[in-house]
């Protein structure tokens, strides 16, 4: 099965050690999605410092593609500023994992790559909207969300 | 056993999707007969040849066409009570499969005769389909919704109803015949003889049990029964409701609109007979007429022979998996309290995972949570993989599987 374009090493990997596994209480955003194809859930947790995300983790269930993909969002956005975790690109996602062609090959398994993804815009979203009511820096993260697959 | 397994194998000519190639070349096993199965030539030509040579509206115009095709539709009606005992064909109500038939109770039966405080008795290993359309009826009503809950082996805690029936609020016990995920088949007598002697009524939905074994709808006693064709050869898009005379002739309807009117005025309206009351509008006429032909194929087959490959099959298949480490099966043990379901998950891998990795060896299961959350949650899941059989399957196919799992471990190094 070498060469399998989905279960590549790395993705096997992270399935069975996630990275930013666990939770934060009370953690400033808290986002939780489900897939309701196949039941998967996942919550996202973020804390805010000084407008860069501090801390990052994630749990829930999922499959290998979600437990990787989530494992390396938080890797990519921990530390970063909001400004730039707001255009995180899904593109940016996928190719760090070489899943790119899942958009064109898997119209199922897509949305196990992206939910944590979409978590992340619908929590930005909700923390700007509703948190601190600042509709503006909200931005359209919510129509992005809900248009992600 | 040798003779009904090769004459079993004959039947896959019939099926032309069986020589399918999939994915990378891969013959195609399909394993996922549970949500639909597949069509034999005899129902595809029927419907051909309805849209070719009789295709018309039925039950009104006086020409020729519409006479062909009102009889064939009608024939499919009678060819229906037949196969499930029923002696009046009027009680048999075309519906677009399971799903509407209960929500067509729910709505036209439940909102007469449900009220606040009531309790409608369903189980934990339902599908969806049987859980939600009672949810909103009582929440609607204020009534209450209960559950009878399973054991570890998979089976349904019989004394639980009894403590609801004790309550005398109960109007409706709701379970289904079969278990989608578990394969469990329920004690239908022994539960409906319960709720008959609380004066409760009773409602099976039979979508797993009726394309897989011989039922007797006389025997059973229940007072609505339904089930969908699409799982049993015929098309998507057909389903049946059968429900004694007596209730349906009470009901008031479901959907109003052409044909289940005898008079409309202004204002007022009075019911066509039945089944028609509860046909609203044009039916599914040409997958009524496929329907038919499926039946009289599984007839021709017989339903006990069908029982029979079955559980071969889900015996050889139970037998198999339980010799690969770190398989998890679901259900109870005994494959005669069973049918042709087998539920598993595989060490730690995500069934999706697993549905992808058998799928590029051509083997069609399905991963999720089958629509019965409910039972997922009991079992502490978020999924299961689950196989399942139909006629056309074969002891190889479930070799396939089996090797096509092994190839699981290899790539998740398990």
């Amino acid at each position: 099965m070498s060469g399998d374009p989905i279960y590549t090493e790395m993705i096997i990997e992270y399935s069975r050690n996630p990275s930013n596994f666990g939770k934060i209480v009370d953690a400033h955003i808290h986002q939780h999605d489900a897939n309701p194809l196949c039941g998967d859930t996942i919550d996202l947790y973020l804390n805010i410092d000084d407008n860069k995300i501090s801390e990052v983790k994630f749990d829930g269930h999922g499959c290998a593609i979600c437990m990787a993909c989530s494992s390396v969002l938080t890797e990519m956005i921990k530390g970063k500023s909001l400004e730039d975790v707001k255009k995180f690109d899904k593109d940016e996602l996928l190719s760090e994992l070489g899943l790119e062609h899942l958009v064109k090959t898997s119209p199922v398994r897509i949305k196990c790559a992206l939910l944590s993804l979409k978590s992340l815009k619908y929590g930005i979203y909700s923390y700007f909207a509703d948190k601190l009511n600042d509709s503006e820096s909200a931005g359209n993260l919510k129509e992005e969300a809900a248009n992600l697959y | 056993m040798q003779s009904t397994t090769d004459s079993f194998e004959d039947l896959r000519k019939d099926f032309p999707v069986l020589n399918r190639r999939v994915r990378d070349d891969k013959k195609l096993v399909y394993f996922d007969n549970a949500a639909t199965t597949q069509k034999p030539n005899q129902v595809i030509d029927a419907i051909s040849d309805y849209y070719q040579n009789h295709n018309s509206n039925i039950h009104r115009a006086v020409h020729a066409l519409a006479e062909e095709s009102t009889e064939a539709f009608e024939d499919t009606r009678d060819i229906v009570a037949k196969f499930l005992n029923i002696e009046d064909s009027r009680e048999i109500i075309f519906v677009r499969g399971t799903t509407e038939g209960i929500n067509l109770v729910a709505y036209a039966w439940g909102r007469d005769n449900v009220n606040e405080g009531d309790i409608i008795v369903t189980t934990e290993y339902e599908h969806h389909s049987n859980i939600v359309p009672w949810q909103l009826l009582t929440q609607e009503k204020k009534a209450q919704l209960k559950y009878i809950d399973i054991d570890d082996n998979g089976e349904l805690m019989l004394d639980q109803l009894d403590d609801y029936l004790s309550t005398g609020k109960v109007k409706l016990v709701t379970f289904s015949h079969m278990s989608n995920v578990l394969g469990t088949i329920s004690p239908v007598k022994e539960i409906v003889s319960k709720c008959k002697n609380a004066g409760v009524k009773v409602l099976i939905d039979a979508a797993q049990s009726v394309p897989h074994m011989k039922v007797n709808l006389n025997e059973i006693g229940c007072d609505f029964f339904v089930f969908s064709g699409h799982k049993m050869l015929g098309p998507t898009g057909v389903g049946v409701l059968w429900a004694k005379k007596e209730i349906l002739e009470k009901m008031s309807p479901f959907l109003g609109g052409g044909d289940m009117i005898r008079e409309v005025h202004k204002y007022e309206t009075t019911w066509n007979d039945l089944p028609y009351k509860f046909e609203a509008g044009t039916p599914n006429i040409a997958d009524v007429i496929g329907f038919a032909e499926a039946i009289k194929y599984l007839e021709k087959i017989g339903m006990e022979n069908i029982r029979k490959h079955e559980l071969e099959l889900t015996k050889y298949a139970l037998e198999e998996m339980k010799k690969i480490p770190g398989i998890t099966l679901y259900g109870t043990k005994e494959p005669e309290k069973r049918g042709g379901v087998v539920s598993f998950n595989f060490n730690s891998v995500h069934p999706h995972d697993v549905g992808t990795l058998i799928d590029k060896e051509g083997v069609a299961i399905r991963s999720g949570h089958h629509c019965a959350q409910v039972l997922m949650e009991k079992l502490n899941v978020a999924a299961t993989n689950r196989a399942s059989f139909y006629i056309y399957n074969t002891k190889e196919e479930v070799d396939v599987l089996i090797a096509s799992l092994q190839n699981v471990a290899k790539v998740f190094k398990l």
